[in-house]
């Protein structure tokens, strides 16, 4: 027997077995979901650019790209910047962290339908594979994002204390995607029209969200309407905090911190719902697909 | 005798198994699935058809399925298409809930439902071993830990960095097996993977299963190969129609399966061990030779010939004899048959008689031996017309015993270097 060999027999030994038909406890649950998770994720993450000589720069070489047409565009053809400082800069976070929600929703609409194979032939729970759509959607905008804040760097805007509340922006808008994918992953099972439908409603949600524009450029009367979309808010809140800390914060735009309750409210309402959705439906979904 | 140690060890096991407790605990177990009639996918179809959908029949996969499993069993489950199996299978794995009943497993459970779920072709060995074990259950950390012990069984030390798109099939598959032993559990849900792979890994794979076995593992096996139900099985379950027709002895059930398939008794007055009803053709009589003498006794080495005669009721074009030597411990030791041998024997009417004489030679080990001779019709699905389990007798007496079943001339060269 190998060395490797005996550790693994080791393990197996030292794993004392649990009293003779008790269910594995809740940390044992989540630790399964979690390595599982992290696999499926990070296994998607390297695919990705699989084959690409260039391989991982991509992630960052893109939205260079990306970023030098919008620049152009917006700030030197359109000349939009005039009255928003950094313009440049803002619809380059806004439209990554759009990307990011458009790509974990988009994803998750097929999810579980595309992993048949193993919902159908393995036993776990089956929320590993939304949650590992969320996560490999995190790890392309990490990469991502050291692109963008090199960029930033570029058009002289430093790190402020400001600058940590862009995590939990992002957390926002994960939960947010991640309840939306639960939801649509489940709805797909049964029917198959929630992509096209789920297409066209995330093209709606990039120009009604304020991705390619300020809030602030909204009419005063209808500002704290526009703000109760989850995204507008979040990248009012992220303009403010990260970009240009003149600009309003989320809160003053709604005139008054607790309204923002109700973009919260959406999210941790979506999340909560599409979890709750999904738990009902993952015991069956294994036979329904 | 060989043979003596050989069922004083299986009493042994069977009085040690009866007093394990229960590793794998089914009780009434039920499963239904409803089919609609027509499946609706888009909102269109639904709100043009509103209430059509509605209908659906009910598919009974499994009706009140109970059996107990106990620790360090080799349990059988066969049954024909259809039958159920897979659907308990995956209700043993956890993959499905059923609908009624219980299902409890005492133990960790590796389910080899199928091998490699999860491989990706663009990814290389070491990758997809770890995603693999990970979906059976191993933390990332004993997943690469066991990766060693993994290439190693699979033989594929060679083709660690190589990407799996480009591994053979057969490779892929025994990457996957290997994968899946290291999951160390304690019950394994085996589902017909033996059927993939080359001999020579085949054979690795039941000495794998041998040693699991010997090692007090609780193995649960589907499968349709009655010869690996009679080999490696301590007990087997006839599943049909979603209903358990009977739990016994692995011979038994391979009896049992093989009545369900190639026709069930007319006649209920029928002796036992006989099926095929007999219509078109029956069996008189099956003996052997020696020496153009009928004997019931043969000397090993010697020219042995099998006789089987028939009359026949009714008109038929090339029946299939075949015989079937089992020894004392009912493990099919030579079978061969007219088709096997690409033999046709032409059309028979209604009255006619038939001897049909198959010579071999005797290498077969010191043992008593039973002879089931069978008619079958030609073609694919074989329609048994007569078999005769266990019809006659032979005892072959040898200058040695050697403890193999079978013990062929062979000749040594020893070359010094």
């Amino acid at each position: 027997m190998t060395d490797a060999a005996r550790d693994v027999y080791t393990l197996a030994e030292q794993r004392e077995a649990r009293p003779v038909g008790s269910e594995p406890t809740f940390r044992e649950k989540a630790s399964r979901i979690g390595s599982l998770t992290w696999t499926l994720a990070i296994t998607d993450f390297r695919l990705k650019f699989y084959g690409s000589v260039l391989g991982i720069l991509w992630t960052l070489i893109r939205p260079f790209a990306l970023f030098g047409v919008i620049y152009i565009v917006f700030t030197e053809i359109a000349g939009l910047d005039q009255s928003v400082p950094n313009y440049g800069v803002y619809i380059l976070f806004a439209i990554v962290l759009f990307t990011f929600f458009a790509e974990v929703t988009t994803q998750s609409v097929q999810c579980l339908v595309l992993r048949e194979n193993l919902l159908r032939k393995m036993h776990f729970e089956p929320i590993v594979i939304p949650l590992a759509i969320t996560l490999t959607g995190l790890l392309n905008l990490g990469t991502t994002l050291i692109a963008v804040m090199l960029f930033a760097l570029g058009n002289g805007i430093y790190p402020t204390f400001g600058w940590l509340q862009l995590p939990f922006i992002i957390l926002l808008i994960a939960m947010f995607a991640n309840g939306l994918g639960m939801l649509l992953s489940t709805m797909y099972v049964k029917y198959r029209d929630v992509y096209p439908i789920w297409e066209v409603l995330s093209q709606i949600m990039f120009y009604a969200s304020s991705t390619l524009y300020v809030a602030t450029i909204v009419p005063v009367n209808y500002r704290e309407e526009f703000l109760v979309n989850p995204l507008s808010m979040l990248f009012a809140q992220m303009r403010h905090a990260v970009i240009d800390p003149s600009a309003p914060s989320a809160g003053e735009i709604m005139r008054g911190d607790v309204r923002l309750l109700i973009p919260l409210g959406i999210v941790f309402g979506t999340f909560a719902l599409g979890a709750y959705v999904f738990r009902r439906a993952s015991p069956r979904i294994a036979e329904n697909l | 005798m060989p043979v003596t140690t050989m069922s004083s060890e299986k009493d042994r096991r069977e009085t040690e198994l009866a007093r394990a407790p229960v590793a794998v605990e089914i009780s009434q177990l039920q499963k239904t699935f409803r089919l609609p009639h027509q499946q609706y996918h888009t909102l269109k179809e639904r709100v043009i058809h509103p209430f059509r959908s509605m209908t659906y029949d009910e598919l009974h996969a499994l009706q009140g399925v109970d059996i107990d499993i106990r620790q360090g069993e080799f349990f059988g489950i066969v049954g024909r298409n259809g039958s159920g199996k897979s659907t308990l299978l995956k209700c043993l794995a956890g993959i499905y809930r059923p609908d009624v009943g219980r299902v409890k497993v005492h133990g960790r459970l590796s389910p080899f439902i199928e091998l490699g779920v999860g491989f990706n072709p663009d990814l290389t060995a070491r990758d997809n071993v770890v995603i693999n074990a990970v979906m059976m259950g191993l933390s990332r950390k004993e997943a690469r830990r066991a990766f060693d012990e993994v290439i190693a069984f699979a033989e594929l030390e060679e083709f660690v960095d190589l990407k799996l798109k480009n591994y053979s099939s057969g490779m892929a598959v025994r990457l996957g097996f290997a994968t899946a032993i290291q999951v160390d559990a304690d019950v394994l849900l085996v589902d017909e993977v033996l059927a993939v792979g080359d001999a020579a890994f085949q054979q690795k794979c039941f000495e794998e299963f041998h040693r699991l076995r010997a090692a007090g593992k609780t193995i649960v096996f589907v499968t349709h190969d009655m010869a690996a139900t009679e080999r490696f099985c301590d007990r087997a379950m006839l599943l049909e129609q979603g209903k358990v027709m009977s739990i016994d002895e692995p011979h038994q059930i391979a009896r049992a399966y093989n009545e369900l398939n190639f026709g069930r008794l007319v006649h209920e007055e029928s002796e036992s061990g006989r099926y095929g009803d007999q219509q078109v053709c029956e069996i008189l009589d099956a003996w052997f030779e020696v020496d153009g003498e009928r004997t019931a006794q043969a000397p090993q080495g010697a020219a042995l010939t099998i006789a089987v005669s028939a009359r026949f009721s009714a008109e038929i074009e090339n029946p299939v004899f075949g015989v079937t030597l089992r020894n004392e411990a009912a493990h099919t030791i030579f079978t061969t048959s007219t088709d096997h041998a690409e033999i046709e024997l032409g059309a028979f009417a209604a009255g006619d008689e038939v001897i049909v004489r198959i010579e071999m030679e005797n290498w077969l080990s010191q043992s008593q031996y039973m002879l089931t001779p069978s008619i079958a019709r030609s073609g694919l699905g074989a329609d048994a017309l007569d078999v005769r389990e266990d019809l006659t007798v032979l005892y072959v007496h040898a200058s040695r015993v050697t403890g193999g079943v079978v013990d062929l001339p062979a000749t040594f060269s020893i070359e010094r270097t």
